[in-house]
């Protein structure tokens, strides 16, 4: 945990784990969707189920969504911030297994009609981890620039990437490989030391092999 | 790295003040330059402030069990604590009911502990007309500390406890106050154990699962403990067990907490009848 971890973050309450860490989630989806979402269905599970609605985990979950940070002043009127913006919402509880009591699993589909499911905890003080991503087994903060990259599984995928990145002089700070079967879809997590830009992005996704490219920079512009 | 014990702290505080090796540390860690950690620093030794200067005390939290309360400590009051104590107890409060009323707080190290800090450093900045910059030291000294007290324990009250939440806030509140005041590194983590060894085994039982009832009260425990201790320290009392050995003892405290302790709103106020009841009426 690094200095600002234990003091801070600048949030709005009552929980940095309940409140801030939901708001982080919640925006973490939008900038995973890539756009801003005009329906979203929200699945809590554990103790954001149990205490929750107390603790506006909900309507943090939907600050984020709608693009605002863990100190927006503006957080506890989401549900009717949402509402003008015609985000389509559905709230209810879950049960996943083998998750952290705070856990999520949110739905979300934007204007383009494309759609996304994705599952984060908040682990304490802020901090969160997304779990999966569409059903693919994925572990990241949101805390560095990640890249999550979706290619057939086959050799040389790795070296592909890491030349890109290598060649565009951006540090890979940790990375992790997962895949649903031999030779079916892998799922590359690359957290950087830099951002990383668009054109290095756009030559990542013309590789032959690689799927999809999906880019988080939560400092970033949006 | 993060510091990862009392004693490493010490150790690299000999040669420059404590708070400098805090914030040289971070910019080894995250990679920033000097001013740019202060400007973090600074931004939040800001906000810190703000639910004090735009305190209302006819907000409610949703749950309608917080607010309104820190407004009574206004004033002069029945003279039984003398008024900066008065203005530390009003200060833990009014911050508390701010988390819970959902507006802006620090968490520091937690949204639940958010009152102690701020309980200790702005009533004592006022009495002192003391400079920002000395405050803004303050807090890299408390989160230094923190630092080590995450690393080693917990800052977590699902996993250690309210010891973990406002048990940290005060061991951290009390190095700063001690650093404050002119103190050693040395007096610092005295300061601190003493703190943390009053608050061991403080356990997590928010009624209904809200960071409000006990938690906004705990608060105000969390900074007269953090002053009283700080006053120890300053005085040249000292902690018998190591700060590091404190935060150890801790750590083992927590692990040996039942779950029920552990901020899931299942055992000690939270299952009282009246806890109860109030969770059922949500």
């Amino acid at each position: 945990m690094n200095l600002f971890d234990i003091m801070g973050p600048i949030m709005v309450g009552p929980s940095s784990s309940h409140t801030a860490g939901a708001a982080r989630i919640g925006r973490i989806t939008r900038r995973l969707l890539g756009e801003p979402p005009v329906s979203a269905q929200l699945l809590l599970h554990g103790s954001f189920a149990a205490t929750g609605a107390g603790h506006g985990t909900d309507r943090a979950l939907v600050a984020g969504l709608l693009g605002m940070r863990p100190d927006d002043p503006r957080l506890p009127r989401s549900f009717e911030l949402a509402e003008e913006a015609g985000m389509d919402l559905a709230l209810g509880k879950t049960v996943l297994r083998g998750a952290h009591p705070n856990t999520v699993l949110l739905r979300v589909k934007g204007g383009s009609g494309r759609e996304m499911e994705v599952v984060a905890s908040s682990l304490g003080g802020g901090r969160v981890k997304v779990c999966s991503i569409d059903g693919l087994e994925a572990s990241f903060t949101g805390d560095l620039p990640t890249l999550i990259i979706r290619n057939r599984d086959k050799p040389g995928m790795v070296a592909e990437v890491t030349g890109v990145l290598s060649r565009r002089q951006v540090n890979i700070a940790a990375m992790q490989l997962y895949r649903d079967m031999r030779g079916g879809l892998a799922v590359m997590v690359i957290e950087s030391d830099q951002p990383i830009c668009g054109a290095a992005a756009e030559e990542l996704r013309a590789c032959p092999g690689i799927v999809s490219v999906t880019y988080l920079d939560l400092e970033g512009e949006e | 790295m993060a510091f990862s014990s009392v004693e490493g702290l010490l150790a690299a505080a000999r040669t420059t003040p404590l708070w400098q090796a805090v914030l040289e540390d971070d910019q080894r860690d995250r990679g920033v330059a000097r001013e740019h950690s202060w400007a973090q620093m600074e931004r939040l030794w800001k906000a810190m402030q703000a639910p004090l200067e735009d305190y209302d005390p006819a907000r409610r939290s949703p749950s309608g069990l917080s607010g309104g309360e820190g407004a009574r400590l206004d004033g002069t009051g029945p003279g039984l604590c003398p008024p900066f104590l008065r203005r530390i107890i009003a200060a833990a409060l009014k911050t508390g009911e701010c988390n819970a009323c959902m507006r802006r707080i620090v968490a520091a190290p937690t949204a639940g502990a958010s009152g102690v800090l701020p309980a200790v450093l702005i009533p004592l900045r006022e009495r002192d007309a003391l400079s920002d910059e000395v405050m803004i030291q303050a807090l890299y000294v408390a989160a230094g500390f923190g630092q080590v007290i995450a690393t080693r324990a917990s800052i977590a009250g699902a996993e250690g406890g309210c010891q973990a939440e406002v048990g940290s806030a005060s061991g951290m509140a009390a190095a700063a106050l001690v650093h404050v005041m002119g103190g050693t590194g040395e007096q610092m983590a005295h300061a601190c154990a003493m703190a943390l060894s009053n608050t061991l085994g403080l356990v997590c039982d928010p009624v209904a699962g809200l960071v409000e009832v006990p938690c906004v009260k705990r608060n105000v425990m969390g900074a007269v403990n953090a002053l009283s201790c700080a006053e120890m320290a300053l005085s040249g009392a000292e902690s018998a067990i190591p700060c590091d050995e404190v935060i150890d003892a801790m750590r083992a405290v927590g692990d040996a907490l039942p779950a029920a302790l552990r901020e899931t709103g299942g055992g000690g106020l939270a299952a009282t009848p009246t806890g109860r009841r109030i969770a059922e009426g949500m």
